[in-house]
This record gives structure tokens, sequence and C-alpha cells, in this order.
């Protein structure tokens, strides 16, 4: 077993894995009570691996992942009310109410995006790190992805890429067992994920993905490859969602008895456990660490609340950098005279007043998810024991 | 002023912004070493270097990928896709990646890419290597669509793209590459979007064609002087977006008549889009229903006889316009 760190980088790291932890389980809560809409991944139980990744990454790196990422953007720095703001879909998320749970991004903090398109990071992963190659930068670029990302063609594509124009780009693959519901086995023809680029001319080794100091070393070395030797590797670390897929995954897939041995792992509680028994942390700092997790969810959930909505006639904005061109970039049809959407602020009444007719069916963003399945009450604070909604 | 041809035109904007602006490369199958399958690249290895002239692998979708996070890193990649076709395998990193990243992240990671892609028929290249996408890219909000038909719009349309800050489908044509014009210096390019081009005037009936059907729109308008006596403007939108619709309109509200050429699919085509617009915003201008003239509805033949018979020509715009004047001459 990795030796543990240094007092203060171990209270960092247990203080990081219990906001996100605490993060998510709000994040399902607002779910449930229709604050939060779409789809909802969370990653309850991958606390480790995240963090043991951020952790030795430096300011100026960069971090790129999937839609499972508003930890990840908060173990890079972000600031969780800005997170649970987006969720909400309001002017002050990461991307304005814009990109929902499955994009979230941070330029400040070099969180490069959370995408919805499995595989869909991994070209930009490359790209990221040729511009620090360009450019003649330390940078590395960190890519996170899951199992089932290891089959789509992206993957091959770009670890041949990184291979052969040595880019300074560092692989995780969080393998948390299942692409959606699918196992591994029953995904994968080779099950070791950490050889499935190696005919590309990526290497890679195998961690435990609930040991966040193990995670922290093995990505480490992963990004020293990168930066000094311009050699991309791929890290796989087993981890594990406690969650469904998304908050609307009725988990017919596994059984309940695996899911409980995971959480015989899990990683706040035998990090807390283990700094406790060899006294780097005593008690008060665990407690310390919850309850200051505790309150910044809280005051995220406080603060998403109170944003405002995104106004209308933002509706075009950042679609393009407009230039002073006199050509139409977007056309808006929703009005019986079109008029050019990226100039919405100065859209004529009739449009205006269809577009907050069209508003007006977000209907009630306060009122509970329906719940069929009869178990739990929103609006008493019960939750039920699964998502009024399905997904496709 | 030189006589350059197109591909000559579209090297030398990319030689000059890679002097002006060292962010600026070249990346995609073939660039390099081999010069650009239609040699549009000729020259850039050897003057800019393998830093800055990329041969990739055949990999299209990670190619295009590569080019958006290098550009959210602030570079300014040129792709190349060696052609329209082969785009298809890169259409997730360019709809749901290139166009959605600036709005999906509220502008906090800006795209100023340019990709690159040569396409039309003519070639006897069959059903997979000829398409005209201007349509299906046109439709996606966030990209700018650029279709030049000169040497000197290829130029400057060409710098425009690479200097904007949006991601652009730069589309060429095949049969293009090797047409001559006169092409301005250095500096003297008029390095704008979103300005349709009049190339000629007319007061009868309005002609829009879209990149090689530009051309043929010009023959056409030749063919209806000389043969009927009808007079026609000739509009060359060069970029559709942005579009450049005051134009149109305007020289629709002059004729009263509007006929649209392209050599793309008829349903959903840049003709079906343009004579809605020009429905909405010009009706009680029009004398005459709006005529398209698009290719056939099938993929390209490789026959020739079956390929020239699928694709539009100076014939039938001449008679879409006598369409839109019957009764009326």
């Amino acid at each position: 077993m990795a030796d543990l760190p240094d007092a203060a980088t171990c209270y960092e790291l247990l203080a990081r894995m219990m906001l996100i932890r605490r993060f998510e389980e709000e994040a399902g809560r607002q779910y449930q009570r229709a604050k939060a809409g779409g789809f909802l991944h969370l990653a309850i139980g991958e606390e480790a691996t995240i963090v043991g990744t951020t952790s030795v990454m430096r300011d100026e790196d960069y971090l790129i992942g999937t839609y499972r990422t508003h930890g990840h953007a908060i173990a890079r720095g972000t600031d969780p009310r800005h997170v649970m703001a987006e969720l909400f879909g309001r002017v002050d998320g990461t991307s304005g109410g814009r990109g929902g749970s499955m994009h979230i991004f941070d330029r400040e903090h070099r969180f490069m995006g959370g995408y919805g398109i499995v595989g869909g990071n991994l070209p930009l992963a490359a790209g990221l790190a040729l511009a620090s190659d360009y450019k003649g930068e330390d940078a590395v670029t960190v890519c996170m992805f899951g199992d089932g990302a290891s089959n789509t063609g992206n993957f091959g594509e770009t670890m041949n890429l990184a291979a052969l124009w040595q880019l300074p780009v560092f692989f995780l693959v969080e393998n948390n067992l299942y692409g959606m519901g699918t196992s591994v086995e029953r995904h994968s023809a080779q099950t070791d994920l950490s050889k499935k680029a190696e005919g590309y001319g990526v290497p890679g080794e195998r961690v435990d993905g609930m040991d966040v100091v193990a995670v922290r070393e093995g990505v480490a070395e992963g990004i020293r490859a990168a930066r000094e030797e311009r050699r991309p590797t791929i890290l796989e670390a087993f981890t594990y969602r406690y969650r469904g897929h998304s908050a609307a995954d009725p988990e017919v897939y596994r059984e309940r008895e695996e899911v409980e041995e995971w959480r015989e792992k899990d990683p706040t509680e035998t990090f807390a456990r283990r700094c406790l028994d060899a006294g780097v942390l005593g008690e008060r700092e665990v407690q310390e660490a919850r309850d200051k997790a505790e309150q910044a969810v809280v005051e995220a959930v406080e603060f998403a609340d109170a944003s405002p909505e995104p106004p209308l006639d933002t509706l075009y904005e950042n679609l393009y950098a407009v230039t002073d061109t006199s050509g139409w970039y977007a056309v808006d049809e929703r009005s019986p005279h079109p008029h050019r959407g990226e100039r919405e602020d100065r859209m004529p009444d009739a449009a205006r007043e269809l577009a907050e007719a069209g508003a007006a069916y977000a209907g009630q963003p306060e009122g509970p998810r329906p719940n069929p399945a009869g178990r739990g009450d929103a609006q008493k604070g019960v939750e039920p024991e699964v998502a009024g909604e399905v997904e496709d | 002023m030189a006589t350059l041809r197109m591909r000559e035109a579209l090297r030398d904007a990319m030689a000059e912004e890679m002097r002006r602006d060292e962010t600026v490369f070249v990346i995609g199958e073939d660039v390099g070493v081999f010069q650009g399958a239609f040699k549009v690249t000729e020259g850039l290895l050897d003057e800019f270097g393998e830093r800055r002239v990329r041969d990739t692998p055949i990999s299209e979708n990670t190619i295009v990928g590569t080019g958006v996070g290098a550009a959210m890193a602030g570079l300014r990649p040129v792709v190349e896709l060696m052609t329209v076709n082969f785009s298809l395998l890169a259409l997730d990193q360019i709809v749901n990646h290139a166009a959605a990243i600036p709005y999906m992240f509220n502008g906090q990671a800006r795209l100023p890419m340019v990709i690159r892609m040569p396409g039309g028929g003519g070639h006897q290249l069959g059903p997979t290597h000829s398409h005209s996408f201007e349509a299906l890219y046109l439709q996606v909000p966030g990209l700018l669509v650029a279709c030049p038909s000169t040497p000197a719009d290829g130029k400057a349309l060409l710098k425009a793209a690479i200097r904007d800050d949006n991601p652009v489908i730069f589309i060429e044509h095949e049969s293009l590459y090797g047409s001559r014009g006169e092409v301005p210096d250095e500096g003297e390019e008029v390095l704008r979007f979103g300005e349709a081009a009049v190339r000629r005037e007319g007061g009868d009936v309005t002609i829009v064609g879209v990149l090689k059907m530009a051309q043929v729109a010009e023959a056409a308008a030749r063919a209806l002087s000389h043969e009927h006596g009808v007079e026609a403007e000739v509009i060359d939108p060069r970029t559709l977006r942005p579009l450049d619709l005051d134009t149109i309109l305007e020289s629709v509200r002059k004729t009263n008549r509007a006929v649209i050429v392209e050599e793309g699919w008829p349903h959903g085509g840049v003709g079906a889009n343009l004579a809605t617009l020009i429905t909405e915003q010009a009706f009680d201008h029009l004398d005459a229903p709006v005529q398209r003239v698009t290719g056939a509805d099938v993929h390209m033949p490789y026959s020739k006889r079956l390929e020239q018979a699928a694709i539009p020509h100076e014939e039938h715009v001449v008679k879409a316009a006598l369409a839109t004047l019957e009764g009326s001459i």
C-alpha cells in the first residue's frame, strides 16, 4: 500500500472527496425535487479516482472529462455554487445554464469540459496537448473517460495520434465496470483496459480507483511521463458508482450485493479511517472536513436557487463571435416576420411575445417530480426510491 | 493583381496567414509530403516545416477534434478534410463539438478554426466522392459556411475564415481548382464574410448561384440575354452563413422573380431555404413562384452520361428563369 502523504495533503484529499460526495448526494436530491432537469449522472463512489487525479495536476494542466464531471470541476477548483447553478439551469451556472449537468466547463481552472458524447472528448484532449506542444508549454492534458468510451473509434484514433506525435497527454480510464448498463465483460473483448491501447503505442497500468493515494501515485507517474518524456500512457482505475448510470436507472443489470460489496471499499470512509489509524488526522479534523462539505453544499443550493433564470434575450448569445458584418448569422423563424437571431435583444415585439409564450411552457420550476412509484414525498423531503421520469 | 488558379489562391491565403500569425497551422491527410490530394497545400511544408504543416493518419473525427482542442487552447487550425464526403466521418466533432462548444460553454471557449473540404460532382467519382453538403452545414447553428466560386473570393474568404473567431466550414469545388482569375495582391483583398457579389446586373429575374453554380448561373444569364432578351441579375452569396439576405431581397424586389441554383440535393437544400426566406420577406414583390434548380435526387452515378444528367447545367437554369417569366414576355 502506498504511503500516506503529509497531513495537510491528506486533509485536502479527504475534504475534496467529502465535498464531491455531499455535492452529488444533494444534486440527486435536488433532481428529485425537479430543481435540476434532464439527465443527472452522479459520481458517488468515484471520488478517489477524481480527487487522486486532480491532486497531482498543476494549475496550468488541462483536464477534460465526460458527462459525469460535476466532481471533476469541483476537484479542479470550480466553486460548487456555480456547478449547482448550472444543474439548476441558472445564469450563474458554469455555462450560464446552456450546458447543464453533462456540460460543465471552467476555463479559469483549466477544466476544459464535460462532454455528452461518449468518447467525444478524446480527440479534443489530443488537440489541447498539441497546442501545449506547439507553444512550447509545459502543460499536460489529462483526459478522463469511462470504460465504455474505450470501444469508440475515437479511442483508437486518438491513442494512435497521441503516441505518433508524442503528445503531452495522459489518459485515465474510470472503469466503473459498466458502459451504462452493459458490463465490461459484455462490452469489451479485451477486459484489461490498460492493455487496450498497447498496440497503438500507449502502454498502461491498473490501479485501485477506490484508493486515493494509489490513484495519486499512478497519475503522478503518468503525468510525469507525459510532461518530461512526451510519452502518453493510460491508467485504468477500478472504481464504482453506487447510484445508477443516471438518476433514472432502475439498475436491473447488477445485484444489490455487488453495490454493497463496493460500498465496503468506500473511498472517503476507508481513507478517513486510514488517516485516523495512522494518526495523520484526528477525529476533529475529519468532522471539520465533513461539516465544511455540508456547509458548502447548503450554500451551493441556496446560491443556485437565488440565481435568476437566463433572460430570453440571451437565447442567441455566444452562438457566434459576431462581427460588424451585414450578413445574417442566425435566423429566428418563430415570428410571422423572421428576424436575425443573433440580434435577439432587438427582436420585434411580435417575436418577443412568441418567445415568451414558448418559455411559458417551461412551467413551474418549483414543483416536485412526479412519483408514480408512490414512494417518498419530495415536498416533505422524503426521497422516492426511483425517479419518476424515465430516460429514453 | 495576379492571375491565379483557385488552388494557388487558396494556398497563398494559407501561406500569407501563416506568415502573419504563428498560431495558424495546417493539419490533415496528405497535406504535407504529398502536398495535398488536390495540391492546394503545395509548398507549405517546405516553407513552414512539419510543426505547422501536419500530415495525419486517416482519422477524420480525430483530425477535426484535434483541431477543436487546439483552437480551444488558442491556436488557429486550418483543417483539411480530403473531401466533403469524408467529413461525414467527422460529423460528430463538427456538429456536437465544434459548432456547440462556444454556445454550450457560454462563450468560455472560442473556436477560431477552419475546416476546408472540397466536393461536388463532374469527375465520375461516383456515389461516395461527389457530394455537395452546403445545405447540411448551413443547417447547423454555430458554424459559418463559405463557398467561393472565384480565385479572388477563394483567397479573400479563406483569409477571412482563418482570422474569424468562429468555426468555419469552407467548401471548395473540385472542378474549380484549376479555374483562373484575377486575384488582388496581399493586403488588397476584401476580407469580409456575409457580403454577396452581384456578378451581373439585370432587371428581369434574380438568379442566385451557389459555389460552382454561380458560374453556371452567369453562363445562363448570358444565354438568356443573347437568346431571349432577358436580363438576369446574378448573385453569388459567397457565404451562406452569415448570409447576405439583404442583397438577395433587394434584387428580388427589383426583378420580382427568383431562381436558386445549387448542386446539392433538393429536399432541405440551400434553394429550399432561400426560397422560403424570399417568400416570407418579399412575397408581395414576387410575380412568380421561386424556382429551384438542384442536383438530381439520387446518389451521384458513375456513368458520365448519367452523372451529367444529374448535375444542373446552364440549360436548366435558362428554363427555370423563363418559367418565372411565363406570360410576361
